[in-house]
């Protein structure tokens, strides 16, 4: 009990507040989580920056010489220290071991090893070799070192001997004659001549004009420019026309034959549709009625119409082939004499790289800072424009990029008018009460269930029951053959959709509360409906609101994989969803993904010390894209919300 | 309150409406505060001036309720046609309310729930099967904080229009202008229409709001203390502004100002606790009124 004059508790009094009174060790405890998040943020940033932009910069050619003979070319990749065991010294040759052995009692039993890459696969079935620092007993920058970017087998490096000129035989009549005749036409030009014969399997190898009576399996005659200087001008003087020749191929391999084939299965489709109405007939009226027999019509039209298609189609095909057949020839006659520095333990060997093989050369040694930046600068086009070769590892990613943003844009445009429907019906229209509550429950819980959870639903659903009743439907030619009974870019978007939809209903939910009812009841003291008011008053006021939610939308969508393995993503796909062949858009058609890219590139590929660069590249591709994306809507929300200046949001 | 005061002298109640009254509610001569604060509805004292007035707006037995609370009691009174027709009262005593049942805007807040009915040139209100929206098209109502909608000062205007579906540019600039001048706003924005509304000030946005209210020829416009979040200087602007609409248009204001009922309004009606306690022309409520408690509480003793 207490009395008037007794109070049972009273503040007490103290010299000075304590700390925690204070509150300086929150002050501390807060701030410092917000700079280890900046941190991590920042470093991440950081790391994808530094390792995405490094990648293309051309790196010097070292040669290194070991104290045994061996030799190894190429671009340091990377470096580490290791404890090499003792069993591995004393496997050493005897000319490495001793100094591997004063090194190591040096450095504390810790030595340094390099990784090179040295390129030529054919020639040592490696991309890139080990050499420690007790190995080198030479090294330098050799001033003729050539980077050669192939469109196959990777990188070779090399020394450029010749540029070669061909003139390939006829292969009518006598082989020596025409060789002889050739031999004559040729000499007067003034430069060396070689014959060039076929070695073990299909490589060629250059030989002196003086075996050409002991020359079995003659190939062409050859005019050579000598010397590196020479060879490296050759290369340039050609390098362009012949890509451009690659090039024009490529198209007509891929474009022409494509058009042609897609025609040619058109009208198959047709006989099949044709066939499959003369069936129908069939059960339904019983062979021999009037509609069977007028199916039967039909089908035979459809019949002749495809063999009509065939005939041409494979007219056409033997042309653009004839044509391909022609640019490869004309390409096939200018090559590049290289020899490489010697494999290891091998000597140097002489190599004859076709120029229309080459997609880049350069003597990275010679380099000047402005050369450097031209390659890394032709690097990144290709990087950016080009399609990827060598199992995704070299070239380009442009297909991802496309598909990536084809895809983001396809999601935002199911998900948001969809979204704000059922946003604006939830808000506006809807009664409070429980039911309405488990709704905005369970479209919150949306938001946490695990991405590979929509994959799985695409795929059941979109895919296996829309997309297999769409195939009967419409596409029942086709079949067994599904069209859009598999994973599609279509059904790829539709999940993602479904996996944002709570982001964008929840942002828009909240920008239409935040709507003040003083607009609203001026708007319906005007005399104005409700969806009146909803759509002249409500929805822009929301606008920047709704597209906040878009962005979140577009950020969560554009950077997910997991569901897109299942419904759509793959490693390679042969055409894009939008080309020139109709009708034009393909949404049913597989797609690449950067995301699923950069897990492929790094973990799926056989070169993959050589991909992993790549993935810091195309990771900071991804990141570049979808902060583009933001940024449109971003800058987006900013024109809308400067429509309503003065008023807050 | 007054509980001292000898009864205040009933004048005929003349209200035909209050007549029909039962006769246990009745309260006589008694003040009414006191029949109010005992939870009973004393019978409104309206004067002969207003009943002789042609009505345009006639609200009869209205009685409101917030869920299972009881807002207005009751209420029955005539709006007259041409004129300014004021509603003072303290706060909470259902002037708002009262206004805001007229173009039915209350219908948007849940559990509301009326008896009694109200007409608008003889068409009942509340009636079942009434469209709202084209009984809301009928009358313009001013807010109390201005509300003008993101978009144009024109588009603004017009909205009232657009709704409706107007599209001729003819009848829109001329409407516009119109009501623009109506609210005396056309000269400072004649040569910004297409700028957004939001960027007026206070006072400017009041009187498009105004404008908007007006551009449809409503039959009344409804003004909830329309003053009350601007400075003098466009308080006095709206006044004047009310002042010249007068005849065009039957207006009923709401405020809390009692100078300004005073110098705007023809009519007075003085509410307490949901019930209408007095209503009638505003020189004799403010100079003459029949009841003690109205008198009070123009005075400044109570409210």
């Amino acid at each position: 009990m207490s009395t008037p004059d007794q109070p049972t508790w009273r503040r007490r009094r103290r010299a000075r507040s304590t700390l925690f009174a204070a509150g300086e060790p929150m002050i501390w405890l807060t701030g410092g989580a917000l700079a280890i998040c900046t941190v991590m943020v920042a470093g991440l940033l950081l790391l994808v920056l530094r390792q995405g932009l490094i990648t293309f910069w051309p790196a010097p050619v070292v040669e290194i010489t070991t104290p045994d003979g061996r030799v190894f070319m190429g671009e340091i990749t990377r470096r580490e220290s290791f404890r090499p065991a003792a069993e591995v010294v004393d496997r050493l040759p005897p000319a490495v071991r001793e100094k591997a052995r004063a090194e190591l009692a040096a450095s504390d039993g810790v030595a340094h090893r390099e990784l090179v890459r040295t390129g030529n696969f054919r020639l040592t079935q490696s991309h890139f070799a080990w050499v420690s620092s007790f190995e080198v007993e030479n090294r330098r920058r050799p001033p003729w070192a050539l980077v050669l970017e192939r469109l196959e087998w990777g990188r070779f490096y090399g020394f450029p001997q010749a540029f070669v000129e061909m003139h390939f035989l006829s292969g009518e009549g006598d082989p020596r004659q025409e060789a002889r005749r050739l031999l004559d036409r040729l000499a007067g030009r003034g430069r060396q001549l070689r014959l060039v014969v076929r070695g073990s399997g299909r490589r060629l190898a250059l030989a002196g004009v003086e075996h050409l009576d002991d020359a079995t399996e003659l190939a062409a005659v050859a005019e050579i420019d000598g010397g590196a200087q020479a060879a490296w001008e050759g290369f340039r003087r050609h390098h362009d026309a012949v890509r451009q020749r690659w090039r024009r191929r490529r198209a007509l391999e891929k474009h022409d034959v494509g058009e042609v084939n897609h025609a040619l299965e058109r009208a198959r489709l047709e006989r099949r549709a044709a066939e499959l109405e003369r069936e129908r007939a069939a059960a339904r009226h019983g062979a021999g009625s009037a509609a069977y027999e007028a199916a039967q019509r039909a089908y035979e039209a459809a019949q002749r119409a495809y063999e009509a298609k065939r005939v041409e189609a494979e007219a056409e095909l033997s042309r653009i082939r004839a044509e391909i057949e022609r640019i490869n020839g004309e390409n096939r006659r200018l090559q590049l004499l290289m020899t490489t520095a010697g494999e290891g333990a091998t000597p140097p060997q002489t190599v004859l790289v076709p120029l229309d093989q080459i997609v880049r050369a350069y003597p990275a040694n010679q380099l000047s800072a402005g050369g450097k930046a031209g390659v890394y600068l032709a690097r990144w086009g290709e990087f950016l424009l080009d399609e990827p070769r060598e199992a995704n590892s070299e070239g380009g990613v442009f297909p991802a990029i496309f598909g990536t943003v084809t895809m983001t844009l396809l999601m935002s445009l199911a998900v948001v008018p969809f979204g704000v429907l059922a946003a604006l019906y939830l808000r506006e229209y809807a009664r409070a009460g429980a039911v309405i509550s488990a709704v905005r429950i369970a479209i919150n819980n949306l938001a946490g269930v695990p991405s590979i959870v929509f994959g799985v639903f695409g795929l059941g659903f979109f895919c296996y029951v829309v997309g297999a009743s769409l195939d009967q439907l419409l596409f029942a030619a086709s079949l067994p053959n599904p069209t859009y009974g598999k994973g599609g870019l279509l059904w790829a978007s539709l999940t993602l959709a479904l996996l944002t939809l709570p982001v964008v209903i929840v942002a828009t939910e909240e920008a239409v509360a935040a709507v003040p009812s003083s607009m609203r009841e001026g708007s319906y003291a005007c005399g104005a409906s409700k969806w009146q008011t909803i759509r002249r008053i409500v929805l822009p006021r929301a606008m920047p609101g709704i597209i906040t939610g878009m962005v979140l939308a577009i950020a969560r969508g554009a950077g997910e994989v997991a569901p897109l393995m299942l419904v759509g993503a793959v490693k390679l796909a042969p055409e894009l969803p939008i080309d020139g062949i109709f009708p034009y858009v393909h949404p049913e058609r597989s797609f690449m993904h950067l995301g699923f890219h950069i897990y492929d590139v790094g973990f799926q590929s056989q070169n993959s010390e050589a991909a992993k660069p790549m993935v810091f590249t195309t990771t900071l591709l991804l990141i570049a894209i979808i902060a583009l994306l933001n940024l449109t809507t971003i800058w987006l929300r900013g024109r809308l919300r400067k429509r309503y200046a003065g008023s807050q949001f | 309150m007054a509980t001292t005061d000898a009864p205040t002298p009933t004048h005929a109640a003349p209200a035909a409406a209050n007549a029909r009254r039962p006769a246990g509610r009745r309260t006589g001569g008694e003040d009414p505060l006191l029949a109010i604060e005992r939870g009973e509805t004393p019978p409104s004292e309206i004067h002969d001036g207003v009943l002789a007035e042609e009505p345009v707006l006639e609200i009869e037995h209205f009685d409101f309720w917030y869920g299972d609370v009881q807002a207005l009691y009751d209420i029955s009174m005539n709006v007259p046609r041409g004129k300014v027709t004021a509603l003072i009262g303290p706060s909470g005593c259902g002037k708002s309310t009262l206004l805001r049942s007229v173009n039915r805007l209350n219908d948007l807040i849940a559990g509301v729930r009326v008896e009694g009915d109200m007409r608008l040139g003889g068409d009942s209100i509340y009636a079942r099967g009434v469209d709202v929206i084209e009984l809301r098209k009928r009358m313009g109502m001013v807010f109390q904080k201005s509300n003008p909608f993101p978009m144009s000062i024109y588009e603004n205007v017009v909205y009232a229009l657009r709704i409706d579906g107007e599209r001729r540019k003819s009848v829109l600039d001329e409407v516009c202008e119109r009501s623009l001048r109506g609210a005396a706003l056309w000269d400072e924005v004649k040569d910004r229409l297409d700028e957004l509304a939001l960027g007026l000030s206070g006072g400017q946005q009041q009187r498009l709001c105004i404008a908007r209210a007006i551009a449809a020829e409503p039959e009344v416009l409804l003004m909830d203390e329309p003053c009350s979040a601007l400075d003098p200087i466009a308080t006095g602007k709206i006044e004047d502004l009310i002042d010249q609409l007068r005849g065009d248009y039957t207006i009923l204001i709401v405020t809390h100002n009692m100078q300004q009922a005073s110098r705007t309004s023809d009519f007075t009606a003085f509410m307490y606790l949901g019930r209408m306690i007095e209503l009638g022309t505003t020189e004799e409520i403010f100079t003459n009124p029949h009841l003690k408690a109205t008198e009070d509480y123009i005075t400044g003793r109570f409210g």
